[in-house]
């Protein structure tokens, strides 16, 4: 990196002087209006600011936090907010999103499109339907395991299932959890 | 106590193979900012002789004779899953200290001594289905040398399946180990003082153990010294849990092709500060200076060559991204000078602080900070991704922005980027 050269004495000063960054123009205002443009210049995008001479409207703010009067007769019974994640998700770290094309699962009621949880944590078993490894490529079809000869099989008969002999490896990716489906509007 | 370390072996790789298994068992390269150079390697690509930091102009002829593939880096993916990967490892221990994007030691207070090379094959197994990406275990009675036998467990030294404990081997195993180890793969050992120690005839891991401390630390530092005493067992070196706040914050990048206009460079150093401030805010500090300083490529020896950068004290600490900005511009239009190819530019803030030890200042008006805009601006960006909210000084079009053009889809960070199965 280049050394720095820090100027300790004299020279220009940043903020001092008249902004260099852009043209600038003195204007004339009522002085009435001085804080309310003063406001406008330095509020966050999007702040309405109220026009100077409009009377000020105070309005009252409702919530469970103000205790003022009766009690809400709810506030005992308020538990948690009901959050998706916490019910679709039982292992976070573990947990993938994929996207399903093709139509070989629609017996599953995994249509084109679907989104699907992918559970990495948990252990597949026969009857799952699973993401596997297939010549390099991610497959989603129903895991058979039965009397030692495992099959991933599509939920379509349009589509053969894959068997798998001995010493052939089938890499499955993760157990299927949910299917989440958008309906169209 | 024992310490572990744990690492993901070839992190970035290992990464893109989760979600395209086509990379798996072929020679695969990760490449830095702008495709230049090598900054991960698969098994396959290392057992060629590529080396770390190789550029990859220089191993085109290679890579087309032994077919590696290239892909640039996804750091917004490998950011994803080294989370997950802490996440499943912090699972086995309340201690833990996350050292980088890739390794972790945990604390093994009050576990059975016994228990730990079990204990470190279960995590091994844990994140390789959790997560999908294989690591290596080291155990040690110290940091040190957990990070040592991390190595032993990578390069199957000692240990099996991946996982070496060095505190079950005897006192001459040990010697015999550490006898064939170079000294420079021990943590904090790097290649000048590696070249220094051999001078002093300490080549090996043995060596250095077995060096006087006192005449290391006379010789080279109290560091060293604690190095020492750690290859003897002595731990010395505590968990960090809680990273400390950094005392400075840079953002620099090369660019994708050469800039000359003072207005493009302009557009890449606004860019570059409202990074470099919002990671200022988010350790809720204050900067009191800031550098920028640009440059054209060094290795290009026949382009006219210019380098330059200036600090800009600021009158008031801040954190404010437009202040901010407004110095780094200031500062910029004093060091560009026409007619150069430059080739990178970078800022710095310094001299920081935390929030609540601002100063007052006697004589500056009162200068509008923006607070509230400027956790507008973090929150709408943590939500909706970098560059959604920004100042028009940053530019629309950006033709400087740095090249990756084999970079993988963003997999588990953005809707449209999901893998997809079939």
């Amino acid at each position: 990196m280049a050394e720095p050269n820090t100027p300790r004495h004299g020279g220009p000063r940043p903020g001092a002087g008249r902004p260099s960054s852009e043209p600038t123009k003195v204007i004339r205002l009522p002085l009435r209006l001085i804080p309310a443009v003063q406001a406008l210049a330095t509020a966050p995008l999007g702040t309405q600011v109220p026009r100077p001479d409009a009377a000020r409207l105070t309005l009252p703010m409702f919530g469970h936090k103000v205790r003022a009067g009766f009690p809400s007769p709810a506030d005992d019974y308020v538990e948690a907010f009901l959050d998706l994640n916490e019910h679709l998700i039982e292992h976070k770290d573990a947990t993938f999103f994929v996207q399903a094309t093709g139509d070989s699962m629609t017996g599953a009621g995994i249509q084109e499109g679907n989104l699907l949880v992918v559970d990495r944590a948990l252990e597949a078993r026969h009857g799952d339907i699973v993401i596997a490894v297939i010549d390099g490529d991610l497959t989603v079809k129903r895991l058979e395991k039965l009397r030692g000869k495992i099959r991933l099989v599509a939920e379509n008969p349009a589509y053969a299932p894959i068997e798998f002999t001995d010493g052939q490896e089938l890499t499955i990716w993760g157990v299927v959890t949910s299917v989440i489906q958008r309906i169209k509007r | 106590m024992s310490y572990a370390l744990i690492d993901g072996n070839n992190f970035y790789v290992s990464c893109e193979r989760v979600f395209n298994p086509r990379l798996e068992g072929v020679p695969v390269v990760v490449l830095s900012n702008n495709d230049g150079c090598v900054v991960a390697r698969s098994g396959e690509v290392k057992a060629l002789g590529v080396k770390m930091g190789a550029p990859w102009f220089q191993l085109k002829e290679l890579a087309v004779r032994h077919g590696i593939l290239a892909l640039s880096s996804n750091y917004t993916l490998y950011a994803d899953m080294s989370n997950r990967m802490m996440g499943v490892i912090s699972r086995y221990s309340p201690d833990q200290e996350i050292y980088s994007i890739d390794e972790c030691f945990l604390g093994l207070d009050g576990f059975p001594a016994d228990g730990l090379v079990d204990m470190g094959q279960r995590i091994r197994q844990q994140v390789r289905q959790w997560v999908g990406i294989p690591v290596c275990v080291g155990i040690a009675p110290t940091k040190t040398l957990a990070k040592l036998a991390n190595h032993c467990a990578k390069k199957n030294l000692a240990g099996a399946d991946s996982v070496c404990d060095l505190g079950r081997l005897a006192a001459d195993e040990l010697t015999t180990l550490f006898e064939h180890i170079e000294v420079g793969e021990v943590w904090g050992v790097g290649r000048r003082l590696t070249e220094q120690l051999a001078s002093m005839g300490i080549s090996t891991v043995r060596a250095l153990r077995d060096a006087d401390p006192a005449v290391i630390r006379r010789e080279f530092s109290v560091v060293l010294e604690r190095t020492v005493h750690e290859l003897r067992g002595v731990s010395c070196l505590a968990l960090e849990e809680v990273a400390p706040n950094k005392q400075q914050i840079m953002a620099s990048r090369s660019f994708g092709e050469y800039v000359y206009a003072l207005a493009d460079l302009e557009e890449a150093v606004s860019t570059y500060i409202a990074r470099a401030a919002e990671k200022l805010r988010r350790q809720r500090s204050l900067a009191n200076a800031v550098q920028v300083y640009i440059r054209t490529n060094p290795f290009s020896e026949k382009q006219p060559q210019y380098q330059r950068g200036i600090t800009v004290p600021l009158t008031q600490a801040t954190s404010d991204t437009m202040r901010l900005t407004r110095a780094v511009l200031w500062g910029l239009k004093r060091i560009y000078r026409p007619g150069f190819a430059y080739q990178k530019a970078g800022v710095m803030l310094m001299d920081l602080h935390s929030e609540d030890q601002a100063q007052g200042v006697l004589f500056a008006v009162s200068a509008p900070a923006h607070p509230l805009l400027m956790d507008v601006i973090d929150r709408a960006n943590a939500r909706w991704g970098h560059g959604t909210l920004k100042l028009a000084a940053e530019g629309v079009r950006k033709p400087w922005q740095m090249k990756r053009e084999r970079v993988s889809p963003s997999y588990t960070t953005r809707w449209d980027e999901l893998p997809r199965v079939s």
